[in-house]
Parts: structure tokens; sequence; C-alpha cells
């Protein structure tokens, strides 16, 4: 195999493992809003993620950085089309990762209510646009000879992106409620299998849409992508049954598996491009063009190959030692 | 003003600011894991207290720095996306390194040092906070690693048909000789960060003690006590980081008349070359290259600073910039000499004045003795701003001294920016960063002096009793827990 193409394959990777661990907190952060009634319920679902939520982020970071140095290209393309939602993105996880830290550090109840708002949009916004952005590198943008956007909004935003967002934003709401579901005790959990129950056929509607344009943007669909489709939408329709038999961790595990299918399904979809250009395809870039070169790719395979399991070990640990439901009654 | 002014401004804004709070989270996390650990050692309620205390104000200041080094990533490509092209072959990679090797064990070991509490075995919760500290030195390390190319360019070659640099010696990049003597200047200014946080927060209390005694808390003997113990560790770390910034900085200051040899000319403000060399203290005036009206110089300094000999020949800027133009063509290759001349100063100074408080503090204190004068409460109050001016007056010095280029000799600063990107863009961003990044700091400053103010926390003993796996252990499972959240 082709290193660019391992590291696409783990860039892909990086993403699925972002999705599927910042989405569910992504959608503990949805939840805080409507769900929680009262402070000590938003206090027990902040703290079903507390220990692990920093450490989900970092996906994104090394994400990023893994792009950044396999695909200088393709992040100096993105990143600079990007500018204002990435802009967003950026605002929204700084009030959101302060709003974690800050909320209980105040003494009144304005104090408190003010970081809600900021958890609640801080976890919305991110949800929303990172679903834009990767369905936008599946549409492609317009990009001159020189790789450089030329296009303004309405090639950011587009009904296929704007769906894309809307199904991130779907699935972390469910992911979000099953992990609740599987961390609590008491009434909240019981609302929250409720919540997913009702939230499993929407779901099921708005990302098999998604995923049949996706498959249906190629002539010849991959049969990767219609895979991780198949999975997806399965996953979504099993996670449901699961949550109705009182299944929280296969539940659980059902939107996980519906989030890395969906990811599947995006990234197959792309490949071998990374991002096409929708005006000239010679300018499009691909795993080819996009990459660095052989010796930093070999560099940093050496790196990712002993060190992306160490990071999973120690992260799954932490998953462990945390492994405890928590109620209102933990809650001084 | 520009695309390129705006982006240059976004870029200083928000990595001066992202640079208050890593110093202190560097130095903070290893503080606070010694105190936990002479905690641990001697069983110490006064440690545990300690721990607790600085602990919160690290997670505070943590909380900051880890979000606003979520900017520092994303920029390269929003505002620099021509740089990150040229190289990121090369740039890229340090930086990769940094969130896969150093960030994920910070970001998930501290969350377990902060949840881990009375709820993890003793061994392995102290355990989290050194492997946090570890994580934010190796993180220093690989950042660093990236801006020392761009100051030094090593271990690369320029592939002219892609138009860009590209890797062929990462070692050489992991040790280019900047990085090897950057690093040790950053963590050594860094505890003086650190350090000054503790002396002063523990020097404001004893000082308030002694002053209203009616105001302390009965039964509540040995904060004073314990205050003095922190007192000593934030002087001593001062004084040890300000040495060691002196000795790094020496040789720093070799290296960069080596590698950057217009950083240092301009750095004094240095037109001719000289040998030897005086070094200004001050100078009124110009400093465009036309007479000072006033300066007061020491002879030869300058000539030692950077070359180790007092005779040694350093080179002015008008030399520099007719060689550069023989090697590179003509442009002007000078940063700005005010700036340079300026924050090479300030840094110097903000240094050595953190240093002669610690010297204060100690002296003040000894034998047990408490001043007690409002003088002693002021002159407290500025130690911890002293350093974060200091290490902000360096970056400023080494990055706008490293001008016009953007790396080294490769890439003008001009040359690196978003081509597709708009000035209205980067305006709107630099606005909103502007704002945030002022909230923020406020707010920063507003929960660590909220947190410092009251003194030291009581602490229930929680030594041992988690050290048993309660798994099974339903008796206390509807207790509540101490949340952090």
């Amino acid at each position: 195999m082709e290193l660019s193409t391992l590291w696409f394959l783990l860039i892909a990777v990086l993403w699925t493992g972002y999705l599927a661990l910042e989405g569910f907190d992504f959608g503990v952060g949805l939840l805080t809003r409507r769900f929680a009634r009262d402070d000590t319920e938003r206090r027990v679902l902040i703290n079903t993620i507390g220990p692990v939520w920093d450490g989900n982020e970092v996906w994104v970071i090394t994400a990023v950085g893994a792009t950044f140095a396999a695909f200088p290209e393709w992040y100096s393309t993105a990143w600079s089309a990007y500018y204002l939602p990435l802009l967003l993105i950026l605002l929204a996880l700084i009030g959101r990762g302060l709003a974690f830290e800050y909320r209980a550090k105040g003494d009144t109840d304005s104090w408190r209510r003010r970081w809600d708002l900021v958890i609640f949009a801080g976890s919305a916004v991110p949800a929303f646009v990172w679903g834009v952005i990767l369905a936008g590198f599946v549409q492609g943008l317009p990009l001159d000879a020189g790789h450089d956007f030329v296009g303004g909004w309405a090639d950011l935003v587009t009904p296929y992106t704007l769906l894309g967002g809307v199904v991130t934003l779907a699935l972390a709401l469910l992911h979000g409620a099953h992990y609740v579901a599987l961390k609590t005790v008491g009434d909240i959990r019981v609302r929250a299998r409720r919540l997913a129950g009702r939230l499993a056929v929407p779901v099921v509607v708005v990302l098999a849409w998604f995923l049949g344009w996706t498959l249906l943007r190629d002539d010849t669909p991959s049969w990767p992508a219609a895979a991780g489709a198949l999975v997806a939408v399965t996953a979504v329709a099993a996670g449901a049954t699961a949550t109705g038999r009182g299944r929280e961790g296969w539940a659980f595990v059902a939107t996980f598996a519906a989030v890395a299918g969906t990811a599947v399904a995006l990234f197959a979809a792309l490949f071998p491009e990374v991002l096409p250009s929708t005006l000239d395809a010679a300018d499009g870039l691909t795993t080819a063009n996009a990459s660095s070169s052989d010796y930093t790719l070999t560099v940093m395979t050496w790196v990712a190959v002993p060190f992306v399991p160490v990071v999973l070990i120690y992260q799954s640990w932490v998953y462990w030692m945390f492994r405890k439901r928590i109620g209102v009654q933990h809650i001084s | 003003m520009d695309v390129l002014d705006l982006a240059r401004w976004q870029f200083g804004i928000t990595t001066v600011v992202h640079f208050f709070f890593v110093p202190f989270t560097i130095s903070m996390a290893f503080l606070v894991a010694i105190m936990q650990s002479v905690w641990m050692r001697t069983k110490s309620e006064r440690w545990l207290r300690l721990t607790k205390f600085f602990g919160k104000l690290l997670l505070i200041n943590l909380a900051v720095g880890v979000v606003t080094g979520l900017v520092q990533e994303f920029q390269f490509g929003m505002n620099w996306s021509d740089f990150s092209r040229f190289v990121g072959d090369v740039f890229g990679a340090p930086l990769a390194m940094e969130a896969l090797l150093a960030f994920y064990l910070e970001s998930v070991f501290v969350g377990v040092w902060i949840f881990g509490w009375g709820r993890i075995p003793p061994k392995i919760h102290l355990a989290t906070i050194w492997v946090t500290a570890f994580g934010t030195l190796l993180s220093a390390y690989f950042i660093l690693a990236a801006n020392s190319f761009m100051q030094n360019p090593v271990g690369y070659e320029i592939d002219e048909e892609a138009g860009r640099a590209e890797l062929t010696d990462i070692w050489a990049v992991l040790t280019n000789k900047v990085l090897l003597i950057t690093f040790p200047h950053t963590i050594f200014a860094a505890f003086m960060v650190g350090g000054g946080v503790v002396a002063a927060v523990a020097m404001w209390h004893l000082v308030r003690g002694a002053r209203n005694p009616e105001d302390a808390s009965p039964g509540r003997p040995s904060d004073a006590g314990a205050f003095r113990t922190a007192l000593r560790i934030g002087a001593v770390a001062v004084l040890v980081g300000g040495i060691g910034v002196v000795i790094t900085g020496d040789t720093q200051g070799k290296v960069m008349t080596e590698v950057q040899p217009m950083k240092m000319a301009a750095a004094e403000a240095l037109y001719e070359t000289e040998q030897p060399a005086p070094f200004s203290l001050f100078t009124v005036g110009t400093l465009d290259g036309s007479e000072a009206l006033y300066s007061i110089e020491i002879p030869q300094l300058l000539s030692f600073l950077g070359t180790g000999s007092f005779e040694g020949q350093v080179e002015g800027i008008n030399d520099l910039q007719a060689q550069y133009e023989q090697t590179y063509g003509p442009a002007d290759y000078s940063p700005n000499v005010p700036v340079t001349y300026w924050t090479f100063r300030m840094m110097i100074t903000m240094g050595g004045l953190a240093g002669l408080i610690a010297l204060w503090q100690l002296w003040a204190t000894r034998r047990g003795r408490v001043p007690t004068s409002p003088w002693a409460l002021r002159i407290t109050a500025v130690l911890p701003l002293l350093p974060l001016a200091g290490n902000a007056f360096g970056w400023i010095f080494t990055e706008m001294g490293r001008q016009p280029w953007l790396v080294f000799g490769l890439m003008r600063t001009e040359s690196g920016i978003s081509p597709s990107t708009s000035g209205t863009t980067v305006f709107v961003s630099l606005a909103a960063f502007t704002v945030l990044y002022a909230g923020l700091t406020w707010l920063w400053v507003h929960l660590l002096l909220k947190y410092a103010r009251p003194g030291l926390p009581d602490v229930t003993p929680i030594g041992g009793d988690a050290s048993k796996d309660d798994e099974d252990d339903d008796a206390d499972a509807d207790k509540p827990l101490s949340f952090a959240y």
C-alpha cells in the first residue's frame, strides 16, 4: 500500500475516533438544555463526561495535526477555505472548554446559567459545523490551479453540506442520549432511554437520506462507502432495539458503530481524492498530489504505528477507571 | 491595514496571550506534582492542603491554556496557507508528534487527576499529575522544534518542482541547535512564572496574616507554616529558573549571533560592525542608525554576549544588509529595530526584577520574620506579572527579530499568507479573538484571585481509603462524591 493511502486511512480513523468520542460528549452538552430539569441534573450530565471530554477533543487536534504533516496541501486549502466556519468552531470549543471548568467556580445563578448556555452552544455549533465541513470535502470546492479556494459562502453551505451538518448533530444527540442512559442511574437514565427511543426514527431518516445522497454522487459508488452506509443505518436501528430491551451498553456500541459507519462512508466516497475541485477536476486535491514526501510519511508512520495503540490503551483505561454510573444522589 | 498586517496581529495577540498560560501550566504542574509527592511521602496534611490549593490554580489556568492552544494549530492553515504549503512537509511533523505523543498524555491524565481524588489508588493518582507535567514538557519540545525550524531551517531540501521544503532528516529538526538551547531557556523561564505565582500568593497570605492577626481563622495555625514553606518553594523556583535563564540565554545569544546575526545586531541597534562592541543599557533618541542622543553603554559587553570573547567582532545591521542583498537580492532585511532593541531589554529587566523580588522575599522572611509594611504587599503583587511579561517580551523579540523572514532565509512573511482570504474575513476573526481573549484573560485573573484569596482549603484526610478496590462495595455507593464540576 502507498504510504499516502495509509495516511489517508489513519486520518479517517482519527476523524472517526473524534466523531464517535467527542460526538457523545457533544450530545451530552446538547442534553443539558431541555433534557436536564434542574441544576443538579445538569451537573450529573456534565460529570458523566467530566474526566473524558478533554481527552476526546485531542482526537481532532491529532487529526488536524496529522493532516498538516501528511497532506499539507489538503490542510492549507481546506483550512483557508473554511475560514469562518472554523472560526465558529474555535470560538465554540474555547467557550465550551472554559465552561466545563469554570461553571462551578462562580457563586451566582446567573454565572452558572451563562456558562450553561455556553456549554449548549459550544456543543451544538461544532457538532453541526464539522458535519458541514466533512460533507464539503466529499462535495468539493471551487479551487483554482494553485489549489486555492475561489468561491464564497454559497459553495461552503449547500443543501448537501447542511444535511451533513444535521446528520452529525443528530448522531451526536442520539449517541449522547445512549451515553447518558449508560452512565447514570435513576430518573435521568429512564428519560434518556425514552428520548433515545424517540430519536431513533428521525435519525435513521436523515442518515439514510444523507448517506444515500453521498453514494449517489458517484456514478459507481465504492463498496466500502456502501458498506459503511449500510452499517451506519442498520446500527441506528439496532441501537433502538437494544434501548427498547434495556441493553444500554449495546445501544451505545450501536451508535458508536453508526458514527463510524458514517465516517467510513464519507471517507470512502472521498478516496482517492481529498478535496475535489468543482471547477476543473485536474485542480482537485488527491492523496497523491496533496501528500508530503515519502520520507516524511515514513517518519510519521514510525511514530504513529506504535503510539496510536498506546493512546488507545490508556484512554480506554480511563474509561474503565470511571465506569461507575452516577446519579443525583452523588451530587452534594 | 491589509490582510498581512491583520494576520500578523492575530498571530501576535493569540500567541502572546496563549503564552501567558503555557509557562504557568508547565511550571505549576511540576510544582503541584512535587507538593503531592511530599504529601504522599510525609502524610503531612499541610502538603495535601498546598497541593489542593495550588492544584486549583493550576486547573483554572490549564483550561485557558488548552483552549487557546487549539487556535494555534488551526490558524497556520486559516491565515498562513502558503506558509503551510511551503513548509508543511517539515513543519507539520513536529506538530503532529506533539498531538500524538504529548497532548493526549496531558489531556487524558489531567482528567484522571481532577476526578481521581479519593476514587483511584493514591499512587496512581500521584502518577497522573507527573505524567501530565511530563506531557507539558514534551509538548513544549515539539512546538519549539517547529519554531526553531523557522529561526534556523535544518534537515530539509528545497524541491524546486513542487515549490516546497521537504524533510530530509527529522533528527536534524529535533536536534536543531536553536531548539536545544531554546528549550531549556523556555522551561527555566516557565519556572519563573509558576514560582512567581506560588511565592507571591504565599507571601501575600503571610503578610496579610501578620498585618491582621484578628482575621486569621482560629483553629488553623498551620496556614502560616504551610505558606512559609510554599514561599520558599516559589522563591527558589524563581531564582533557579532565573539563573537557568541567564546561563541558557548566554548560550542562546551566541547561537543567535551565529545563525541569525541580524537579530543580534537588531537587539543592540548596532548599525556598524564593531570590534569590540558595547552593550547599551538605555538609549534616548532614534534607533534608525543616526546618532543616539544619549546612551549608557557597557564597553565590550555585546562582544561577550555574542561571541564569548570581550574582543569579539559583532556584525552590524548595515554590513549584514549588504551581505543579504548579495545572497537574496535587493530588499530590506532588517527587522523593526526599536521593537527588537526594547523588547530585548524589557525581557532582561523583567526577569532580573523578578529574581530580585524573590531574593527580597527570602531575606524578609528569614528565621520566622514576616514583613508587615504595605509595601511588602505591593511588591509581592507585582511578582507574578514580571516573569509573564518577560516571557512575552522574549517571544516578541525572537519573532520580530526574525522579520522580514517567516522562515529564515527561505520565505518572507508576506509570502506566507493565505491568498484566498479576504481582509474582511481576517478582520472579523481578529476582532472576535481580541474580544474573546480579553474576556478570558479577565476571567483567568478574576478566578485566580478568587481562589487564591481564601487561603488553604480544609481537607479530610483521604489517604488510604481509596486504595482498596471498591468495585463491589455498595455500602457507600450513594454517598456524594467529591466532584470537580
